[in-house]
C-alpha cells in the first residue's frame, strides 16, 4: 500500500459548504427539501400551506416512523427486522383486548404491550446472535409466527369495542381513555399525540445510538464484527438487545395503531416493515451496517411522509404514488452510493 | 548438470519476467524453467515473490513484463480457466472447492460428462473414484465437501488438479494441512507423476520436503532470482544463506542503547505445553505443545514462515478460539484461561491482529471510536458515554504516536496504512495491558511509520511493558527482540538470545532443518 495522507488532502480540497451538502445528513436533508419544494410548487390550491396538512402528514408517518426508530438500531448492526409489521398487529390485538375487554388501566396496558413486543424481539435477536441464523430468515420466521399468534389470540376477527356478552349478544363499550388520549391532538390542535410519541421514540433511539456505550457497540458490530469481538465488544449481547428494542418500538407502534383504529386488527401492519426499512435507507443508513443514525432516519421519515402527502393532496392515484415511491427509493440510495465511491 | 535428463522437453520457460503493483516492483527479471519429469522447488522468504510468479503462470495476474512459453509456445494466460486449458494445474494454499457440493461435482465442475445436457452420473462417480483411489482416499464421491476434514479437502484439491490431466502441476505448500502419512502418500504420488512425464513446481517452507523432493531449486529473494541449481549442488547451509542474503539494512538502526534484560527480571507471562485447535479439538492442532516466557519489560520475538502457527498462537492465548486450547497460560504468576477476547482484555492481555482491515479496525467509524473501543468502560458512567473523556484518550493517542489525521472524528478508512496501524495499536495501549501482543505490527506500512513503531516499541519496553511480537522479516525480528523463539509447523523449534541469533540460524529453525 502506498502511504500517503489521503484523508488530509481529500478534506482540505473541499469547502465547508460542499462538505455539508455531500455529508450523509446533507444528502438526506436535500431529499427532504426537494419533496417540500415540490409541495410548494404543486400546492393543490394552497392546501400545502395549511397547518392541518402538515399535522396530518406527520401523523400518517408517525406509526411507520416509530417502527423506523427500532429498525435503525437493527440496520446499524448490519441486520434487518422483517417482523415489525406482524409484531405491531400482535401487540395491537393484545393491547385492544387488555384495554377494551379487560378494561385494564393505561399504566398497565402500555408497559405490558411493550413487553410483548420486546419478547418477540428477544426471540428474533437470540436466533440471530446465538443460533447464527441470518437476520432475514430469523425475522421472516418471526413475521409469520407473530401474524399467526395475532390471529389465534383474536380468533381471526378484529378486537373492537363490540364486546361479546355471556348471553351471546354484543354490547358496545366506550373507547378506552388511553386510546382517546393517543388519538387526540394537542397545542391548539396543531400536533397529533402520535407524532409526539414518534419524536419521543426518535429521541430515545438517538440517545441510545450516539450517547450510550451500547450504541457504540452496535456501530462497531455492524462495521466489523470480527474486529469488535477481538476488541472485547460483547457482540452477542449488543446485537440481541438491538432486536429487543426494535420489538419494543414495534409494540409502541402497535399501541398507537390500536388507538387510531380503536380496535386490534390481526391483519394490521402488513408491509409496514418495508416502509420502515425504506425510511431508514432513504435517510442514508447503510444496509451493510456500521454507518448512519437516528437523525438521518428522522429525515427519511419526513421525506416519505411528505412525499405521500404531497402526492395525495394533488390527487395522484395510488398506483402512481407507489411507483413514484419506488423510483425515489432507488434514486436516494444511488446518490448515497456515489458518495462512497 | 541437471539430474533428471537434460534432454527432457521443456514444459515452462519464463524469461525476464517482471511484475509491478502500482509503483512497487515485486518481480524483477526472473528466469525460470520447468522440464518434464522434474520437481522444481521455488524457495524464498515470505514476500520473496514466489506466489506472484505462480499467479502469472496460473492466469491470476495477466499484466507482466517478459516472456512466458508453455509447451514451447508463447502464452499469456488470461484467466485461471485459460491456464487450465493450457495444461497448467495449480493447487493453491487457499481452497478453491465449493463446500456445499459433493466431491464428484467439485472434481468435475465445469466439465461434467453428459449426453445431450443430461449428466452421466455413473461415469462421473466412476471417474471420481479412480482419482480418489490414486490418492488412496477411501471416501464416497457423493459426500459433501464440508463434511470432510481439512486434510481430506486438501487431498481432494490435489485430486481435482490431477484430474485435469495437466502436465504442469504447481503445488503451493500442499502439505500445510496434511499429517505425516498423508504427506508420504502425496510424495509417492509426486514420484508417479514425474514418471508419467509431468513437471512439478513445488513451493515449500519445509526443509525436509525440499530435501526429499527437489530435483532443481530456484531461490527468490526480494523479487529477484538469486540462483538456480540442481538440488544435489545445494546443501542446506548454502540454500539458507542464499535465501536470507547478506545485506545489512543500514536504514534500520537501534537508536537506543540496547541494554539486555537480565535473567533476574521476573516472568510476566508464560505458556506451557500450549496447543491451539482453531477448527475445534477434533481437528488438527495449529499450535502444538508450545512453551515460552516473557519477562517484565522484555520484547520477545516470534519468527516463522507461513504455516508456522504464530497467528493461531496469538489468537489462542487471547481466547479468540474460545475453549479450543489446551495447556497453561500464566500472567503475573496467576493462571489465566480467558474464554473470549473480552475476558482476555480484562485480564491484561492485548492483541494487535495481523490484518487491520479484516480484524483490527472498524473502518466505518471515527478515530475516536476506534481508539476507545477496547477500553470503553473507562469512558462511561452507567452506560452513558463521556465524550470529553473519549476525546482526551484519542488526543493522547494522537500525540503519543504522532498520528496524522485531519480530525479525530474522521473515518479511519480515510487514513493511510501507517496511521491506521497507529490507531489500532493505540486502541490496545488505552487498555493499559500487562502483555502486548503484536502480530506483524509493520505489515503494509511505509518506512517512516515503521521507524516510528520501532521507537515506540522501545519506549513501551522502557516503561516496563512486556511485548510479544511476530514479524516475517528476519532483520526486523533481530532488531526488535531481546529474545527470539522460532516456530515451525506449529511447534517452537528454537530459542535464541541477542548473542546467539543469526539470520541463517533463524531461517534454518523456521524451515525445520536439523541443526
Amino acid at each position: 500500500m502506498i502511504d500517503q495522507p489521503r484523508g488530509d488532502l481529500a478534506t482540505k480540497q473541499q469547502t465547508t459548504a460542499s462538505r455539508l451538502i455531500l455529508s450523509p445528513g446533507g444528502r438526506a436533508a436535500t431529499a427532504l427539501l426537494l419533496v417540500v419544494f415540490v409541495g410548494l410548487v404543486f400546492n393543490a390550491d394552497g392546501a400545502f400551506f395549511k397547518s392541518a396538512t402538515h399535522r396530518d402528514a406527520l401523523r400518517q408517518a408517525s406509526v411507520y416512523g416509530i417502527l423506523a426508530c427500532g429498525m435503525t438500531l437493527v440496520i446499524v448492526t448490519a441486520g434487518i427486522d422483517l417482523a415489525v409489521g406482524s409484531v405491531l398487529a400482535l401487540v395491537a390485538v393484545c393491547c385492544a383486548t387488555m384495554a377494551i375487554h379487560w378494561n385494564w388501566p393505561g399504566w398497565i396496558v402500555v408497559p405490558a404491550s411493550m413487553v410483548i413486543g420486546g419478547l418477540c424481539g428477544a426471540v428474533s435477536g437470540t436466533l440471530v446472535s446465538r443460533q447464527k441464523i441470518q437476520p432475514f430468515i430469523a425475522t421472516l420466521a418471526m413475521m409469520v409466527f407473530a401474524r399467526g399468534l395475532a390471529k389465534y389470540l383474536s380468533g381471526g376477527s378484529k378486537v373492537s369495542t363490540a364486546v361479546k356478552q355471556a348471553d351471546g349478544t354484543f354490547e358496545y363499550v366506550d373507547v378506552p381513555y388511553l386510546f382517546r388520549l393517543i388519538d387526540s391532538r394537542v397545542l391548539a390542535d396543531s400536533v397529533s399525540v402520535v407524532t409526539l410519541i414518534f419524536f419521543a421514540c426518535a429521541t430515545i433511539s438517538w440517545i441510545a445510538l450516539s450517547h450510550f456505550r451500547w450504541g457504540r457497540f452496535l456501530y462497531a458490530v455492524g462495521g466489523n464484527e470480527e474486529a469488535s469481538r477481538l476488541s472485547g465488544v460483547p457482540v452477542t449481547w449488543a446485537r440481541t438487545l438491538a432486536y429487543v428494542w426494535c420489538g419494543v418500538f414495534a409494540g409502541i407502534a402497535g399501541i398507537c395503531q390500536a388507538a387510531q383504529e380503536q380496535q386490534g386488527d390481526p391483519e394490521a401492519g402488513v408491509a409496514y416493515e418495508l416502509i420502515a426499512i425504506a425510511m431508514v435507507v432513504i435517510g442514508g443508513t447503510s444496509l451493510s451496517g456500521g454507518r448512519g443514525g437516528m437523525m438521518l432516519t428522522t429525515l427519511g421519515v419526513f421525506t416519505i411522509g411528505y412525499l405521500e402527502k404531497v402526492l395525495s393532496i394533488n390527487a395522484v392515484p395510488e398506483a402512481w404514488r407507489l411507483m413514484l415511491t419506488g423510483v425515489i427509493i432507488v434514486i436516494a440510495v444511488q446518490t448515497q452510493r456515489s458518495r462512497r465511491a | 548438470m541437471i539430474s533428471p535428463s537434460h534432454s527432457a522437453p521443456v514444459l515452462v520457460e519464463m524469461s525476464a519476467i517482471g511484475k509491478r503493483f502500482g509503483s512497487v516492483g515485486v518481480l524483477d527479471n526472473i528466469g525460470f524453467e520447468l522440464r518434464a519429469g522434474e520437481v522444481h522447488v521455488l524457495a524464498g522468504e515470505n514476500g520473496a515473490g514466489k506466489s506472484t510468479l505462480i499467479k502469472i503462470l496460473a492466469g491470476v495476474h495477466q499484466e507482466f513484463d517478459g516472456e512466458l512459453r508453455i509447451h514451447g509456445k508463447a502464452a499469456r494466460p488470461r484467466s485461471p480457466l485459460h491456464a487450465t486449458q493450457l495444461g497448467v494445474a495449480v493447487i493453491h494454499q487457499e481452497m478453491s472447492l465449493i463446500p456445499s457440493m459433493t466431491v464428484a461435482d467439485n472434481l468435475f465442475l465445469g466439465r461434467l460428462p453428459s449426453h445431450f445436457g443430461v449428466v452421466d452420473r455413473r461415469r462421473q462417480f466412476a471417474d471420481t473414484r479412480k482419482w480418489l483411489d490414486r490418492l488412496g482416499l477411501n471416501i464416497d464421491p457423493g459426500q459433501a465437501i464440508e463434511s470432510l476434514s481439512i486434510a481430506t479437502q486438501q487431498l481432494i484439491e490435489i485430486a481435482k488438479a490431477l484430474s485435469l490431466n495437466a502436465r504442469i502441476i504447481v503445488m503451493d505448500e500442499p502439505t500445510s494441512a496434511l499429517n505425516v502419512s498423508e504427506t508420504e502418500r502425496l510424495f509417492d504420488l509426486i514420484v508417479n507423476l514425474k514418471r508419467d512425464g509431468c513437471g512439478i513446481i513445488y513451493i515449500s517452507h519445509k526443509m525436509y520436503e525440499i530435501q526429499q523432493l527437489a530435483d532443481r531449486i530456484t531461490i527468490l529473494r526480494n523479487g529477484k532470482s538469486v540462483a538456480t541449481a540442481a538440488a544435489a549442488d545445494l546443501p542446506t547451509s548454502k540454500l539458507i544463506r542464499l535465501m536470507v542474503g547478506r545485506e545489512v539494512e543500514p536504514a534500520m538502526r537501534r537508536s537506543f542503547d540496547a541494554k539486555p534484560i537480565g535473567k533476574s527480571q521476573p516472568n510476566r507471562f508464560a505458556i506451557r505445553n500450549f496447543s491451539v485447535y482453531p477448527q475445534g479439538k477434533s481437528q488438527a492442532a495449529a499450535v502444538n505443545q508450545a512453551s515460552l516466557t516473557v519477562r517484565s519489560g522484555e520484547v520477545v520475538g516470534l519468527g516463522g514462515l507461513q504455516g508456522s502457527g504464530i497467528s493461531q498462537l496469538f489468537g489462542g492465548i487471547f481466547g479468540a478460539y474460545g475453549g479450543n486450547v489446551t495447556g497453561e497460560r500464566t500472567l503475573n504468576g496467576r493462571q489465566i484461561a480467558p474464554a473470549n477476547p473480552r475476558q482476555a482484555t480484562r485480564q491484561g492481555l492485548a492483541l494487535l491482529t495481523n490484518d487491520r482491515k479484516r480484524s483490527g479496525l472498524v473502518m466505518s467509524q471515527s478515530v475516536i471510536s476506534n481508539t476507545t473501543l477496547a477500553s470503553l468502560e473507562q469512558h462511561c458512567r452507567l452506560g452513558w458515554l463521556i465524550k470529553s473523556s473519549e476525546y482526551n484518550a484519542a488526543r493522547r493517542t494522537r500525540d503519543a504516536m504522532s498520528l496524522h489525521s485531519a480530525s479525530l472524528d474522521q473515518e479511519v478508512s480515510l487514513l493511510s496504512g501507517g496511521n491506521q496501524q497507529k490507531v489500532a495499536i493505540g486502541k490496545w495501549l488505552e487498555t493499559q495491558p500487562d502483555l502486548l501482543m503484536l502480530d506483524e505490527p509493520t505489515r503494509g506500512i511505509d518506512v517512516g511509520a515503521k521507524q516510528q513503531i520501532y521507537e515506540l516499541i522501545e519506549q513501551w519496553k522502557s516503561e516496563g511493558l512486556s511485548i510479544l511480537l511476530s514479524t516475517s522479516e528476519i532483520p526486523e525480528l533481530m532488531l526488535l527482540s531481546d529474545r527470539i523463539y522460532v516456530m515451525h509447523s506449529g511447534s517452537v523449534s528454537a530459542e535464541f538470545n541477542r548473542d546467539t541469533a543469526s539470520p541463517e540460524k533463524i531461517m534454518e529453525a523456521a524451515m525445520g532443518a536439523r541443526q
